[in-house]
């Protein structure tokens, strides 16, 4: 039989029983759907998060006190209690890491900043000029923080936007007038464009004041939280890891690596740390959803087996007008598969759909990707072609003159 | 043209095995009309199963068009039946929810015939025998009895075959629509010259036919010219029924 009878015939016989066929399609139109609804999900929190971790700059490094226990494994423990990266650390990596693009130190703890009348608790970073280079941050106006306010001591902030409306309301002009913290009076010099994220620890809802003016008038000492350090280009990473590693443990007079004072962590490690765990709840949303689709493989095999007794006579006729086994199996093997292309067609619309709706209504990042869609369409046909192959072999392997007598 | 010699055909049930064919032989020329004729049980289906290839005997020879067919295998059957054979059943056997039009033009969709071509011969299939015009796109659920035989037929000829077997073709219709039917035989073996091998444990039916091949518990009793033909008495007023 040629391709467009084999459709024909195909698409007539699933219209004899449309309920039938609808409700059998609904299984693999359920079990699709989950499919791309749920890996949209996880590939959402996967880009999202890959975003988020993009967004605190390119081919970062960033050097924290406290030991670092495995690969990309930020210990919280060291960060803020040990102070063993000083001003002077920062320095050293500036003269001597050469592959570093730029460099900037940094000290941040959460303070009470209060204008007039208000007040916020947000994270204060004192840092130096290069900074926004490093961390990818903007300013949208004003000025960002100077070379010549960090060697004068300068009482000075760049505000975040959220801070901005926390303090001033929403988008007001907060430059010049003044903020204060922990009993020091800032003059506000510029504020930072939005990054989006929110909550705790959020880039927009931050003040940036002069390293320096931070450590003489809000920490008292020299000591700095982290140093982060923005490579060239990607490849230089490693290199400047190594060097960082190297240039440290000679300053700290360490002599075993392992029990080294600091950390240098490497962007892409987060990156990779996050993905895996975010391709492992990909994975386990996916497994999850397709248990339903098998569940609506089984539901296909079913309709098939009762469709081949019941049309046991059509079967017989067939065979007697010529028919072979190969036509009636490809028959059979074509409804099903039909089927489930068809089911699997309206399923990765569905699927669409309620990301769509899920991202919409619970501001959840989902990300319909090509690959699952095509993903989607290559099981939903294999489902059709293997829990149609049993049916299908069932009915091609009657005996015609026993399936002409079937009552 | 058939020429089968000593046919036989024995059902294996397990331990008991039932000889239902006993020796069968006889020729049908190109153009005859022929009744096979004998009381049920007596083995005329499992005959026609031979000689239409769907089935094979258990020894003998069978010559289809001078073509041993005792032996094939099933696809080779399968292809024997689509080039030379046309089939009509007691009980019709048609798609019920499928027009009278995909009806008759299914056994040209296994010889891949161009779909066009396919509407041509379907209605030239349609008017020999004998379904007027205006049924031609009903559902075949829509149609009587004798309408529904007349499909029947009409996919039967529809590939052109050498010879056409119809196993008890009146058996499921009142005898004013089976008489349409054996009315539309007769003029496909008269206008056409189709060979029409009509089954039937009805004396009264095999007199339609020129000639009789009597069996009884698998064997012929009888082969002979039909003396007392009749003619299928028609008022035209049954056609509607
Ligand atoms: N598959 C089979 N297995 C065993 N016996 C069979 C089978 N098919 C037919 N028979 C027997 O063969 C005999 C002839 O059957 P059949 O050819 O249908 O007779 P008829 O068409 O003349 O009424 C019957 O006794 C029937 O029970
Ligand atoms: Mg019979």
């Amino acid at each position: 039989m040629k391709l467009p009878d084999l459709l024909s015939e195909t698409y007539s016989s699933l219209t004899v029983n449309k309920v039938r066929t609808g409700l059998t399609m609904l299984g693999i139109v359920i079990g699709i759907g989950s499919v791309i609804a749920m890996v949209s999900i996880g590939q959402g929190a996967q880009s999202s998060i890959e975003s988020k971790i993009q967004s605190i700059g390119s081919n970062l490094l960033i050097v924290t006190p406290g030991a670092q226990r495995g690969p990309g494994v930020q210990i919280s423990e060291g960060r803020g209690t040990a102070q063993t990266l000083t001003q002077e650390d920062a320095d050293a990596i500036i003269k001597e890491v050469d592959l570093a693009k730029a460099v900037a130190p940094e000290i941040s703890r959460r303070y009470q900043v209060t204008a007039k009348g208000t007040n916020t608790n947000t994270q204060v970073v004192g840092t130096v000029a290069s900074y926004p280079t490093v961390r990818n941050v903007e300013v949208d106006s004003g000025t960002f923080i100077s070379d010549q306010n960090v060697k004068s001591l300068s009482r000075v902030a760049v505000i975040g936007p959220t801070t901005r409306d926390d303090l001033f309301g929403t988008d007001s002009d907060p430059i010049g007038q003044t903020i204060r913290i922990n009993k020091v009076d800032f003059k506000i010099i510029g504020v930072t464009k939005a990054k989006g994220g929110s909550g705790f620890g959020s880039q927009d809802d931050m003040v940036f004041v002069p390293l320096s003016t931070a450590q003489r008038y809000l920490a008292g000492d020299t000591y700095v939280t982290s140093i982060s350090i923005a490579a060239e280009d990607a490849n230089s990473m490693s290199a400047i890891q190594q060097q960082i590693t190297d240039i440290l443990l000679e300053r700290h007079n360490i002599k075993d690596p392992t029990k080294a004072d600091f950390s240098v962590i490497n962007q892409a490690d987060i990156v990779a740390t996050a993905s895996s765990v975010t391709g492992i709840f990909t994975i386990l949303l996916g497994a999850i959803a397709g248990i339903s689709l098998l569940v609506g493989g089984i539901g296909i095999m079913n309709m098939m087996l009762t469709t081949v007794t019941e049309r046991t006579r059509e079967i017989g006729l067939r065979k007697a007008i010529g028919a072979k086994k190969k036509d009636i199996s490809t028959q059979f093997l074509a409804e099903s598969i039909m089927l489930t292309f068809l089911g699997g067609l309206i399923g990765v619309l569905f699927g669409w759909f309620f990301a769509w709706l899920i991202s919409t209504f619970a501001s959840i990042t989902t990300t319909v990707s090509t690959t699952s869609v095509m993903l989607a369409f290559g099981v939903s046909a294999a489902i059709g072609i293997i829990f149609g192959y049993y049916p299908a072999r069932r009915a091609a392997k009657l005996n015609p003159i026993e399936a002409l007598r079937y009552e | 043209m058939i020429e089968c010699k000593n046919i036989t055909k024995t059902y294996k049930n397990g331990e008991t095995e039932t000889d239902v064919l006993k020796g069968i032989s006889f020729t049908i020329n190109d153009g005859e009309y022929v009744a096979i004729m004998g009381p049920s049980g007596s083995g005329k289906s499992t005959l026609m199963h031979i000689l239409g290839a769907l089935d094979s005997p258990t020894s003998g020879t069978y010559f289809l068009d001078g073509r041993d067919v005792s032996k094939l295998s099933d696809d080779e059957l399968a292809d024997v039946r689509k080039n030379k054979i046309g089939f009509v059943f007691q009980s019709f056997n048609l798609l019920s929810r499928a027009t009278v039009m995909r009806n008759v033009t299914l056994p040209l969709l296994y010889s891949e015939v161009p779909k066009q071509k396919r509407e041509m011969l379907a209605k030239d299939a349609l008017t020999s025998a004998g379904l007027e015009e205006g049924r031609w796109n009903h559902l075949s659920n829509q149609l009587s009895g004798g309408q529904m035989q007349r499909v029947a037929i009409a996919r039967a000829l529809v590939n052109n075959p050498s010879i056409i077997f119809a196993d008890e073709p009146t058996g499921n219709l009142d005898s004013k629509t089976g008489e349409i039917v054996l009315d539309t035989f007769q003029k496909l073996n008269e206008h056409h010259a189709h060979t029409i091998v009509l089954i039937t444990h009805e004396r009264y039916v095999a007199e339609h036919a020129d000639r009789i091949i009597h069996i009884q518990d698998g064997l012929i009793i009888e082969d002979k010219e039909n003396s007392a033909k009749r003619v299928a008495t028609l008022h035209h007023t049954h056609e509607t029924t």
